[in-house]
C-alpha cells in the first residue's frame, strides 16, 4: 500500500511541472463568421482580425496608423515604379519552411494570378516581383500607386507557406499556414475557430497564450451575455447602447478609439432608370435632404452620441482627416430654398434602400422624420443585404444607406467609390473632376500632397452631392479588466501580440 | 336532377347540425375564451385610431426607448414612437397576415386537393409528389426563400405564407374528399349519371368544409406566427408600419435596457395566437366530437 | 401482405419527391435577388473585374439547366458540392451539423412528449372541467408562443439574470456531455414546447377513444380504482398511435430548429441553412435541403411502417 502511494507520489511529481503551467486561453468573440479563411479569397471584415492572429503582414500599423514593419523590416523607392522590401530574417513559416524572398513572390503571385482572387484589384499595378537575394525583393510597378504600401500592410500583404498553397490549391483555406503567432487547428464554421501557440513564431517572446479561439456570435446581446458571464475574454465590437452594461461590470472595461468605417447614403445619379428622378438629377435636392439631417441629435439617438459626424470617406482617426470639412447644421429654411431654386413641387419623393439590421433602420425611421418637415417625403425600403447589394449594383434603387468598413489609407475609402467605372460606386456618379484628382492621388507619395488632393475631391462631391457622409463610428471593444497589454489599432483589428493575463 | 341530388344526401344532417355543434361549443370554456381573445385583436386592429389616437408612427427622436408611464402606457420605442399605439396598431398587420395568407392557401390547395381526391388515378399521383416535395422543405426554409424572392413587404410575406402553407390543405381536403366519395350518397349520386365536377362541387365541397375550417383556423394561427417570423428576419412589414414580428426584430438589441419593447409586441403574438388555437380546437371538437383532437 | 406492397410503393414515391424537391430548391434559388459573386466579394466587390472573374469561376452565367444537371450528376456520384463562402465540402458541413440539430431535436422531442402526453391525458379524463382548461392551456401555451422570443426571454432570464446556463454556444455531446446538455437544454424546451400541442391534441383524441372501449369499461366495472384505469388500461392503448404519430413531428422540428438555433447560436442545419440563404451560399442550400428532405421522408416512411406493424387491422386492410 506504501508503495503504491510512493508510486503515485512519485507519478503526480513527474506531472507537476506539467500542471504548474496550465494553457491558458484567449477567447474572442466576433460579431459574425468569417468566410474561407483564404487570405487571397477572403472578403469578409471580421476575416481579418482571425487572420491577425494566424498571419503575419509585410507591414502593420501602429496605433496612429503608422505604416510599421512586420515580416519586411524596412522598404525603398528605387524610383516611382520600383520597390525594395528588405525582409526580416529567421522568420518561418507554421510548416517548418523558411520565410524568404521566394516565399513573398510566390504569395504576391497567387494573390495576382489565382481565378476568383479577391486580392487582384488591390495590387494589379504590379507586373513583376523579382528576387534579389533571399530577403530582398523587387516589385516592379505598372505606375506609381502610393497606395501600394497600405495594400502590404493589408489582406494582399499577408504571407503564404509556399509548398503549402502549392499543394492545397483551393483547399488552401481549410488549413491555413502562415508565419503569424498562432498555428490552425480546426475550425467548425458558425461555432468556432481554434488556434494554438506556434513556438517558432519569430517575435515568440511577445504571445503569452497557448490557445487562441474566435467566436462568432450575431446577436449583440448574446456575445454581451458571453462576455458578462466570463466565457469569452474580449469582443470586439459592443453595440454602443451596451456600452453602460460593460462598464457597470466590475470585471470589465470598455476600449474604445475613432474606427475608420463610416455610414453614407449613396444616391443613384446615373445608374439607369431609377437615376431619372428629380432627386437623381439635381444636386440641390440632393443637399437640401442633407441640410434636413441632424447628425448629431442621430447619433444621440441611435449610437449614446458616439460615433463623430463627418462630411468626408476618411474618419477623423485617419492621417487623411481633414478638419477644415464639417458636416453643416441642420437647417429647414436653406433646405426649403435649395428646393424652392429647383422649382420641383413638393412633396418630394425619395425611396431610401436600408439594409434591413436594426440600427439602420432607426436611422432610416429618423431620417425620415427629419427630412419631411423640409418637404421630403421618404419611403423606407428595408432590404436584406444581399439583395441590398446586388440592386445597389443593378441601379435599382434611389438611395442607399450603407455603411464601410474603412482603410487606414485615404485610396481604400474613395477611389471605388467615387470614381467612374468602379464598383463600390453604386449610383454611378461620373465627374471628370475627380476622377482625375483621385488618379492624381495615386501618384503621389507625401501625405500632405494627398490630403491637399483629396480635400478638393470633396469639395466637389460635397457640392455634387452624390453620396452624403453622416458619421465615422468607433471601435468598441469588451474586454476583461484582468486582460493586459491591449492595443487599440483604429482598423479595429485585434493584435494579439502582447497582450497577457494579470497574474 | 335536383330532386335525385337531394335525397342522395344523409338524412342524419336533417335535425339542425349547426345548432348543435354551436352548443358544443359554447359549452367549451377554452374556445369562448379564445372567441373572447380574437374578438379583442380584431377589435384593437379595427378601433385602432379610437383606441390609441397618438397615432403608431409619429416618431421623436428626442424621447427614445422611455419607460412604461401614464403617458406612454407601453413605453416608447427605438425611434421615440408610442409603444402602446404600435402594439394596437400591429394588430392589422397580423390579423391580415393571418387570414389572407391562409385564403391563399385555400385558394391553392382546396381546389388542388379536391381535385386530387375526386380525380384520383395519375392527376393524384403528380399533385401529391408535388405536395410531398414541398412538405419536405423547411416551412421556413421555404418562405424565406420565397419572400427574399418577391421582395421584403407586407403583402409579398403573405404571398410567402399562403404558397407553403397550401400543402397542408391540400392535403386535408384531399384527405377528407376521399373520405367523403367513400360514402354511399356518393355512389348513389354517380350511379345517377352526375359528373365528376357536378358530384364535387355539390357533394364534396359542403361536407368537406367542417374539417376545412377547423384546419384554417389552425393554419391563421400558424401564419400569424410566420409573418412574425418573416418580419423578425427583416422580410416582412416595411418601416414605419408597425408589425409585431419587426418590433421584436427590432428590440432584440435593446433587451436588457428595454424590456418592454420585446415584452410588449410578445405577449401580443402570444394572445392572438392562443385565441386562434383555441377557437380552432373548440370548433374541432364541436363539428365532430368523435374525433376530436385528430 | 399487402403491407409490404405499401411500403414498397411509398418507397417508389420517394425518388420522384425528392428529384422534385431539388428542382423546386434549384429553381427557387435562381429566382432569389442577389448575386453570390457580390457576396463572396465582399469588401473586395468594389473592383468589378473580381467581380466577374467570380462570376465565371462558379459557373453562375451557364444557363440554370446546365447548372442543374452540373449539380445532379455529383449528386448521384455522392458529391453535393463545395461551399462557395468556405469552399469546404458541403457534405463534410452536414456532416458537422446534422448531429447537433438532431440531438437537438431528439431533446426536444423528449420536452413535448413530456409536457404534451401529460397534459393531454389531463385533458381527457377531466373533460370539460378547470383540468381540462388548464391542460390546454399549458399544451397551447407553446404553439401559441413564437420561439424567437421565448428563447429571447429565456436568454435573458435564465442566462443574463440568473447565471444558471451559457446564453448560447454549442459543446458536442461526445466532448462534454454535461456541458452539452446546458447548451441545449433552452433550446430543445423552446423548440420541444413548439410541437407539444400537437402531442396533447393527439393523446387527448386516443383517450377519449380508449376511454369508450370496452376493455376500460370491463376495468372500471372490475372496481379498479379510476388512476389505475386511466394509466394502466387507457393510456397504454393510447400511447401506441400516438407515439407513432410524434414521429412525424420529427419532420417539423428540423423545420422549427431554424429559427431556434438562430436565436441561440446553436451552430446546426437551422442555423447553417438560415446563414446560406443570406449569404446565397446555393451549394450549402442544395446539400441541406436535399438531406432534410431526405430525412423528412425516411421518417414518413418509418412512420408508416411502424403504424402498420403495430395496428394489425391496418396490415391486413
Amino acid at each position: 500500500m506504501r508503495k503504491l502511494l510512493l508510486a503515485l507520489g512519485l507519478l503526480c511529481a513527474s506531472l507537476a511541472p506539467a500542471l504548474a503551467a496550465p494553457p491558458t486561453t484567449l477567447r474572442i468573440g466576433l460579431r459574425e463568421d468569417p468566410d474561407i479563411l483564404d487570405p487571397t479569397l477572403s472578403g469578409s471584415y471580421v476575416g481579418r482580425i482571425v487572420f491577425a492572429g494566424m498571419c503575419d503582414k509585410l507591414f502593420d500599423y501602429n496605433t496612429k496608423l503608422e505604416i510599421v514593419p512586420q515580416l519586411a523590416t524596412s522598404y525603398t523607392y528605387k524610383d516611382p515604379t520600383h520597390l525594395i522590401l528588405h525582409l526580416r530574417p529567421g522568420v518561418l513559416f507554421q510548416d517548418g519552411e523558411k520565410f524568404d524572398a521566394a516565399a513573398v513572390k510566390a504569395t504576391l503571385e497567387r494573390d495576382l494570378t489565382m481565378p476568383g482572387s479577391l486580392r487582384r484589384g488591390q495590387i494589379n499595378d504590379i507586373t513583376s516581383i523579382n528576387v534579389i537575394d533571399p530577403l530582398t525583393v523587387e516589385i516592379v510597378l505598372k505606375q506609381p500607386d502610393s497606395p501600394l504600401l497600405a495594400q502590404l500592410a493589408g489582406r494582399p500583404g499577408i504571407m503564404l507557406a509556399p509548398k503549402a498553397i502549392a499543394s492545397e490549391g483551393r483547399q488552401f483555406g481549410l488549413h491555413p499556414v502562415c508565419a503569424g503567432p498562432f498555428r490552425f487547428v480546426s475550425r467548425v464554421p458558425q461555432q468556432k475557430i481554434v488556434l494554438e501557440k506556434f513556438k517558432r513564431y519569430w517575435d515568440a517572446k511577445a504571445i503569452h497564450f497557448d490557445r487562441l479561439v474566435y467566436e462568432p456570435i450575431v446577436n449583440s446581446a448574446v456575445r454581451l451575455a458571453n462576455l458578462q458571464s466570463g466565457a469569452l475574454d474580449l469582443v470586439e465590437f459592443i453595440v454602443p447602447t451596451d456600452v453602460a452594461a460593460v462598464e457597470k461590470d466590475p470585471k470589465l472595461r470598455i476600449a474604445m478609439d475613432d474606427a475608420l468605417g463610416y455610414l453614407n447614403v449613396i444616391f443613384n445619379v446615373g445608374n439607369g432608370p431609377e437615376a431619372k428622378t428629380p432627386i437623381g438629377e439635381q444636386a440641390k435636392l440632393r443637399r437640401a435632404f442633407g441640410l434636413t439631417l441632424d447628425r448629431q441629435a442621430l447619433v444621440n439617438a441611435v449610437y449614446k452620441g458616439l460615433y463623430a459626424p463627418v462630411a468626408q470617406a476618411n474618419a477623423p482617426s485617419s492621417r487623411f482627416y481633414i478638419p477644415a470639412i464639417q458636416p453643416p447644421k441642420r437647417n429647414i429654411a436653406e433646405a426649403k430654398k435649395l428646393i424652392a431654386e429647383t422649382h420641383v413641387p413638393t412633396p418630394i419623393h425619395l425611396t431610401l434602400m436600408v439594409p434591413n439590421s436594426p440600427d439602420l433602420l432607426q436611422v432610416a425611421q429618423i431620417m425620415q422624420a427629419m427630412a419631411a418637415p423640409a418637404g421630403f417625403d421618404v419611403k423606407i425600403q428595408a432590404t436584406e443585404f444581399a439583395s441590398a447589394l446586388a440592386a445597389a449594383r443593378a441601379g435599382q434603387f434611389q438611395a442607399f444607406l450603407i455603411m464601410w468598413s474603412g482603410r487606414a489609407d485615404a485610396d481604400g475609402n474613395m477611389y471605388s467609390f467615387l470614381h467612374s467605372g468602379y464598383g463600390f460606386n453604386y449610383g454611378h456618379y461620373d465627374s471628370p473632376v475627380v476622377d482625375k484628382l483621385l488618379d492624381e492621388s495615386r501618384i503621389h507619395q507625401k501625405l500632405a500632397t494627398r490630403k491637399a488632393i483629396y480635400a478638393k475631391v470633396f469639395a466637389q462631391v460635397n457640392e455634387d452631392a452624390p453620396v452624403i457622409y453622416l458619421w465615422a463610428q468607433k471601435n468598441i471593444v469588451g474586454l476583461k479588466k484582468s486582460l493586459l497589454g491591449f492595443r487599440q489599432v483604429p482598423d479595429g483589428i485585434i493584435r494579439v501580440q502582447g497582450l497577457h493575463f494579470a497574474n | 336532377m335536383s330532386a335525385t341530388a337531394v335525397t342522395a344526401r344523409p338524412a342524419a344532417r336533417a335535425p339542425s347540425p349547426f345548432r348543435l355543434a354551436m352548443g358544443r361549443f359554447a359549452a367549451r370554456r377554452a374556445a369562448l375564451l379564445g372567441l373572447g381573445l380574437v374578438a379583442l385583436v380584431v377589435g384593437a386592429a379595427v378601433f385602432a385610431r379610437l383606441i390609441a389616437p397618438i397615432g403608431p408612427t409619429a416618431a421623436d427622436w428626442s424621447a427614445i426607448r422611455l419607460a412604461p408611464s401614464a403617458a406612454h402606457w407601453f413605453g416608447t420605442d427605438e425611434v421615440g414612437r408610442d409603444e402602446f399605439a404600435r402594439v394596437v396598431f400591429g394588430a392589422r398587420a397580423s390579423l391580415l397576415a393571418g387570414v389572407v395568407s391562409v385564403l391563399i392557401a385555400s385558394a391553392i390547395g382546396v381546389p388542388a386537393g379536391i381535385l386530387a381526391g375526386v380525380a384520383g388515378g395519375w392527376t393524384d399521383a403528380v399533385l401529391s409528389r408535388i405536395v410531398d416535395a414541398m412538405l419536405a422543405i423547411p416551412f421556413l426554409i421555404l418562405a424565406i426563400a420565397l419572400a427574399a424572392f418577391l421582395g421584403p413587404n407586407l403583402r409579398n410575406a403573405m404571398i410567402a405564407i399562403g404558397i407553403t402553407t397550401a400543402p397542408v390543405l391540400m392535403r386535408v381536403a384531399r384527405a377528407a374528399t376521399l373520405d367523403v366519395m367513400t360514402q354511399d350518397y356518393i355512389e348513389a349520386a354517380r350511379a345517377l349519371g352526375n359528373p365528376p365536377w357536378r358530384l364535387a362541387l355539390r357533394h364534396v365541397v359542403p361536407n368537406i368544409l367542417p374539417p376545412l375550417l377547423v384546419q384554417s383556423t389552425l393554419a391563421i394561427a400558424s401564419a400569424i406566427i410566420a409573418e412574425a417570423s418573416l418580419s423578425f428576419l427583416g422580410l416582412g412589414e416595411q418601416p414605419p408600419t408597425p408589425s409585431w414580428g419587426a418590433m421584436l426584430n427590432a428590440a432584440q438589441q435593446f433587451l436588457t435596457q428595454s424590456p418592454w419593447l420585446a415584452t410588449f409586441p410578445g405577449l401580443a403574438i402570444f394572445i392572438t395566437v392562443l385565441g386562434f388555437n383555441l377557437v380552432g380546437d373548440g370548433l374541432r371538437d364541436a363539428l365532430d366530437p368523435r374525433r376530436a383532437g385528430r | 401482405m399487402q403491407g409490404q406492397g405499401r411500403i414498397g410503393a411509398r418507397l417508389a414515391q420517394a425518388v420522384p419527391t425528392i428529384l422534385l424537391l431539388s428542382v423546386i430548391v434549384f429553381g427557387l434559388q435562381q429566382l432569389m435577388p442577389g448575386d453570390p459573386a457580390l457576396i463572396i466579394a465582399g469588401e473586395a466587390a468594389g473592383d468589378p473585374h473580381v467581380v466577374a472573374q467570380i462570376r465565371a469561376h462558379l459557373h453562375l452565367d451557364a444557363p440554370i439547366a446546365l447548372q442543374y444537371l452540373r449539380w445532379l450528376w455529383g449528386v448521384l456520384h455522392g458529391n453535393l458540392g463545395y461551399s462557395w463562402r468556405l469552399d469546404e465540402p458541403v457534405t463534410a458541413l452536414v456532416a458537422q451539423k446534422l448531429p447537433v440539430t438532431l440531438q437537438l431535436s431528439a431533446m426536444a422531442f423528449l420536452f413535448a412528449v413530456v409536457i404534451g402526453v401529460p397534459a393531454g391525458v389531463i385533458s381527457a379524463v377531466k373533460r370539460d372541467t378547470v383540468w381540462d382548461f388548464i391542460a390546454n392551456g399549458v399544451g397551447l401555451f407553446g404553439l401559441s408562443i413564437p420561439t424567437f422570443w421565448l428563447g429571447i426571454v429565456l436568454i435573458l432570464v435564465v442566462s443574463v439574470d440568473l447565471g444558471w446556463l451559457p446564453p448560447s454556444g454549442y459543446v458536442p455531446l461526445m466532448q462534454d456531455p454535461l456541458r452539452s446538455l446546458a447548451t441545449t437544454i433552452m433550446p430543445a424546451f423552446v423548440l420541444g414546447n413548439a410541437i407539444a400541442a400537437t402531442f396533447m391534441r393527439h393523446t387527448r383524441s386516443a383517450m377519449l377513444s380508449a376511454m369508450e372501449q370496452d376493455y376500460v369499461r370491463t376495468a372500471r366495472a372490475k372496481g379498479l380504482s379510476e388512476p389505475r384505469v386511466v394509466l394502466r388500461h387507457a393510456l397504454r392503448n393510447a400511447l401506441i398511435p400516438v407515439v407513432t404519430l410524434g414521429g412525424l413531428q420529427l419532420g417539423t422540428l428540423l423545420s422549427g430548429a431554424v429559427l431556434t438555433e438562430q436565436v441561440f447560436g446553436v451552430p446546426g442545419f437551422g442555423k447553417l441553412v438560415v446563414d446560406s440563404v443570406f449569404n446565397r451560399d446555393y451549394p450549402v442550400i442544395q446539400g441541406v435541403v436535399l438531406v432534410t428532405g431526405a430525412l423528412y421522408i425516411a421518417l414518413n416512411l418509418l412512420t408508416d411502417l411502424l403504424y402498420v406493424l403495430i395496428n394489425p387491422r391496418l396490415r391486413a386492410a
